[in-house]
């Protein structure tokens, strides 16, 4: 349960910068979770709940975009997206552990006012 | 026009005025972009780390696993085996300056100091980091137990991490090695299970190999389920109860010990593009 955490710092980063630009409620956060980050996008949910309360971002609405993972492969000198756990190159079928994409734990974007 | 209910701004003012406030409140809601990765923080003093063990010329392991898998039983076995052994090495060479390899151990848990007691009666310095609940450890809490070391009398510093396949795997502590155990009760699929643990792996241990029969561990299975998860990492089998297999492990270790070697780390190329403008 390193979710809460994770939204805690979320929060953290999110009022920060909504304070910066003098606003003093955030309506919305959109965050892009990668499929291999280890987190869990409704253990996020649940403890948005929790670490929002009684701070500027109480009742705002979590938004999450899934990065699916993308692997390249040094062979083939290519991107591919594997289709399960076994990141085999499409091409070639060496296994490759170079991940490109799907690590994500972001914030993208605020509304506030 | 009006953008938003389409009806004249001109003239007819009565009709208009019904959505006048909303028309004010929505212009007061503004869009932030920020794109910050939320570990950019630890990512940032993980790096800090590395590069302070490094210029300490420290080797440095992050030990993780399931609870119970034997993470303490194999550090408690590396520190007194190799330690012994490398004392007798000096022995047999007299002008050896490498007269005892130093280990220092920094452990977490979620709370309990049994396992820095247990691992201090093996003659290592050792920290209990008690996180209180906290289920992973963080770079800037290693460095704080670290502290509590005196790093230059070590040349291994082994962080064992809190029991726990998920959490910790996100979190960079400025580690050379990341050193993943699965022993052989927890069955051949959980590479498969925790596959975000297992890719961040540069080692995988499978211990408990003197009692794999008894459970009827698929030993070709685990293996190929590993090697299909990380095919980078190193794999070893062991049993640090018996001892079992250790040699291998030493010899890697004491090899990565003249090499020099760092973990890929985990900052993604998104931590460090961090821009803020508004829409």
């Amino acid at each position: 349960m390193h979710e809460v955490s994770i939204m805690s710092q979320t929060l953290e980063i999110a009022t920060e910068n909504a304070q910066q630009q003098g606003a003093n409620q955030i309506h919305r956060l959109k965050m892009r979770i990668g499929e291999m980050s280890g987190v869990v996008p409704e253990a996020l949910n649940f403890a948005f709940d929790v670490v929002t309360e009684g701070t500027i971002a109480q009742g705002a609405k979590l938004e999450m975009e899934i990065v699916p993972v993308v692997c390249y492969c040094p062979h083939c000198q290519i991107e591919f997206q594997p289709p399960d756990l076994f990141y085999e190159c499409p091409q070639c079928d060496r296994l490759s552990n170079k991940i490109i994409a799907g690590r994500e734990i972001e914030l993208t974007s605020l509304e506030i006012s | 026009m009006c953008g938003n209910c389409g009806c004249s701004e001109l003239g007819d003012l009565p009709i208009h005025t019904h959505h006048q406030p909303e028309h004010s409140k929505n212009e007061k809601i503004r869009s932030l972009t920020i794109t910050q990765s939320i570990l950019s923080k630890n990512d940032r003093l993980a790096e800090r780390n590395r590069n302070y063990f490094l210029a300490k010329g420290l080797l440095v392991l992050n030990i993780l696993s399931s609870p119970g898998s034997g993470k303490t039983a194999l550090i408690e076995r590396t520190i007194t085996e190799r330690t012994t052994e490398m004392a007798e090495d000096a022995s047999a060479i007299a002008s050896s300056l490498q007269d005892r390899l130093k280990v220092g151990v920094v452990v977490g848990d979620l709370e309990t100091d049994n396992d820095a007691k247990r691992l201090r009666s093996t003659g290592a310095s050792a920290i209990q980091i008690t996180t209180g609940g906290v289920c992973h450890l963080e770079a800037e809490m290693v460095l704080q137990a670290s502290q509590n070391l005196n790093l230059d009398l070590i040349d291994l510093l082994i962080i064992e991490n809190v029991g726990n396949l998920v959490c910790p795997a996100a979190y960079d502590l400025g580690e050379s090695l990341r050193v993943v155990l699965l022993s052989v009760t927890e069955g051949e699929d959980k590479p498969l299970k925790y596959p975000t643990m297992f890719k961040s792996a540069d080692v995988i241990i499978v211990n408990k190999i003197d009692i794999a029969e008894a459970v009827e561990f698929d030993r070709e299975q685990a293996l190929t389920n590993i090697q299909k998860i990380a095919p980078e990492a190193t794999i070893f089998e062991v049993s640090a109860r018996t001892g079992v297999g250790m040699e291998a492990w030493y010899d890697y270790l004491e090899e990565k010990m003249h090499k020099g070697f760092s973990h890929k780390g985990f900052s993604t190329e998104d931590a460090s593009r961090s821009q803020t403008d508004i829409a």
